[in-house]
């Protein structure tokens, strides 16, 4: 293949199977800035599917992104649970009260359908819409929270921790029911259309859990629910860090791992050892206040210490990009990935990062 | 009193409620309540919380830990105990987000450090800052997660300013940490890097207000 001619999905598949494409892919995970483009609020853009693919169909030309994001908003999944959702003018949308109010509530709790829940038919629309806009040129990446992590908004983090470290057979009955809902969402999405699965997990993160935790608990969900998936799936740990277990969370089947900016990528990329690539790590809230310069310079660091060898799309760290940051700035970043990322990336050999010279 | 720290430590990481509840006793034999909670379980919980900030410990050890500490302090040191903190009027609170574990853990370790302070749960800008004008707050703690409530802290310490009140505003929560230049751009007076920093400038201020 003339690798000058590769279109997104073709370049971001050579670098997930560990090879060097054309360039750095970008995944630009862009969401709420749709609704900037369209010229709508945050509730009314996603209160219809074709809102969310006319706005990321803008964005995909506007910014140069290698990818489609299906993901409307995280609390969307909860909705289907019974939970509602509280917009905010300048944010992403957030869980209202908690649908298990007391522990005994996991008794009795019923997974619900994907297909009877309007919420969530209304992503599976714009995924297929957006799938026939690009067909098989452009990635498009569904969201799936992972079972694992879902609880914090079902029944609130702290709740959550308790129930981890005192109630382990409420525990597994919870996860049973989050487990059916994953698959059975990850799998419609899948049919829909979308590429691959970000199964986000950040409860999972060294951030949140210990390692010996995870290995009993975070792990083992993720095992049951990605074996069940029909697809790819990119686990993300939504700005977490990772580093102590990236291996193990590689044995769960998984292709990708979005990583934090609070772990160093050349680390990561060496204990990642090529059984996973890396999908990260710009940092997010930072974004809000850089100069098209320092845009330049932070993408090329991360190229710098990641990019070699392929088994790298440059993304930001958090898995969305906040709504405050400007234009100027993800337009300097596409702007950079072409002055910089385009392989092979001798530069890289030369390389000095500022913040250690 | 190092060999205390070091069992205290390892039993709240483990999440041993029973060993830290033994070694707290054990403290208690030759200590004062309140000399158990300077000499023990502040070091302690220091020592937690400078080991997540590392990456070395986490969030739910740093929960459970608090969590356990807060209910051991509260037998031994009752609010109503004389020897609690002679400390500046403070309040503690999560501003226009519904995100409540870093409140829970900042205000459980504050109250395990022998502090007391009003939990305002969650509270908008018009809301807080009227309340902590008519409590007479001198510290107000502010929680966040989300960027947006991060940049709303900065609306509270403009007003609060204005009344001329002189409270003095410590931050913290994730935009906080991956922005360091943050707390300074709302107009914070300071930034918990964890829930132990918060004990820390607290109780450096309480110097300065009497």
């Amino acid at each position: 293949m003339n690798a000058t001619t590769m279109n997104s999905m073709q370049r971001t598949l050579t670098a997930l199977g560990q090879q060097e494409p054309d360039r750095v892919p970008l995944f630009l995970l862009t969401t709420l800035h749709g609704a900037k483009e369209v010229d709508l609020s945050i509730e009314e853009y996603y209160s219809r599917a074709e809102n969310v693919i006319e706005g990321q169909m803008r964005l995909l030309k506007k910014y140069r992104s290698d990818c489609l994001y299906g993901f409307f908003y995280a609390s969307i999944e909860v909705e289907a649970w019974g939970g509602s959702t509280i917009y905010l003018p300048d944010g992403p949308p957030l869980c209202g009260p908690p649908i298990i109010r007391r522990p005994e509530d996991i008794d009795t709790l019923q997974a619900p359908s994907v297909m009877d829940s309007p919420c969530l038919v209304r992503v599976l629309e714009a995924i297929r819409g957006l799938k026939g806009r690009v067909g098989d040129t452009v990635p498009i990446i569904g969201v799936a929270i992972s079972p694992f992590s879902l609880p914090v908004m079902q029944m609130g983090f702290d709740k959550y921790i308790e129930l981890i470290y005192e109630q382990p057979e409420r525990f597994e009955r919870l996860m049973e029911a989050n487990i059916a809902f994953t698959v059975d969402w990850a799998n419609t999405q899948l049919a829909a259309g979308a590429t691959a699965i970000c199964y986000f997990d950040p409860v999972s993160s060294s951030t949140n859990i210990p390692r010996d935790l995870y290995l009993k608990t975070g792990q083992q969900v993720a095992k049951r629910a990605i074996s069940q998936i029909k697809g790819p799936t990119a686990t993300h740990m939504a700005s977490g860090r990772c580093l102590p277990i990236i291996g193990d969370i590689a044995n769960t089947g998984t292709a990708v791992v979005g990583v934090s900016v609070l772990e160093d990528l050349s680390e990561l990329k060496v204990a990642a050892n090529r059984r996973v690539s890396l999908l990260g790590n710009l940092n997010g809230i930072e974004m809000r206040r850089w100069t098209p310069k320092q845009a330049e310079a932070q993408v090329k660091r991360a190229i710098a210490k990641a990019g070699r060898g392929g088994g790298f799309v440059l993304a930001d760290n958090h898995g969305e990009i906040p709504w405050q940051v400007p234009e100027e700035v993800l337009l300097a970043i596409g702007d950079a990935v072409e002055r910089w990322g385009r392989y092979p990336l001798d530069w890289t050999s030369d390389w000095i990062d500022p913040a250690s010279a | 009193m190092n060999e205390f720290i070091k069992r205290f430590r390892s039993s709240l990481e483990t999440i041993d409620r029973v060993a830290a509840e033994s070694v707290f006793k054990e403290a208690l034999m030759t200590l004062t309540p309140i000399e158990v909670v300077e000499q023990v379980v502040v070091p302690a919980l220091e020592q937690v919380g400078a080991a997540w900030e590392d990456g070395s410990v986490a969030l739910s050890q740093v929960y459970m830990s608090g969590r356990f500490c807060e209910e051991l302090v509260e037998r031994a040191l009752p609010p109503s105990d004389p020897d609690r903190k002679h400390q500046p009027r403070s309040a503690i609170v999560v501003l226009s987000d519904y995100h409540m574990l870093g409140k829970r853990i900042v205000y459980s370790v504050m109250r395990a450090s022998g502090f007391e302070l009003f939990d305002y749960g969650r509270m908008d800008v018009d809301a807080l800052v009227e309340r902590a004008l008519a409590d007479k707050i001198r510290v107000l703690l502010i929680s966040v997660l989300i960027l947006p409530s991060a940049l709303k802290v900065r609306e509270v310490c403009a007003r609060l300013r204005t009344a001329g009140t002189g409270i003095k505003v410590v931050v913290g929560g994730a935009p906080f940490l991956f922005d360091d230049q943050m707390w300074r751009e709302v107009g914070a007076d300071a930034m918990g890097r964890n829930a132990a920093d918060a004990v820390t400038i607290v109780q450096g201020w309480m110097g300065e207000m009497q």
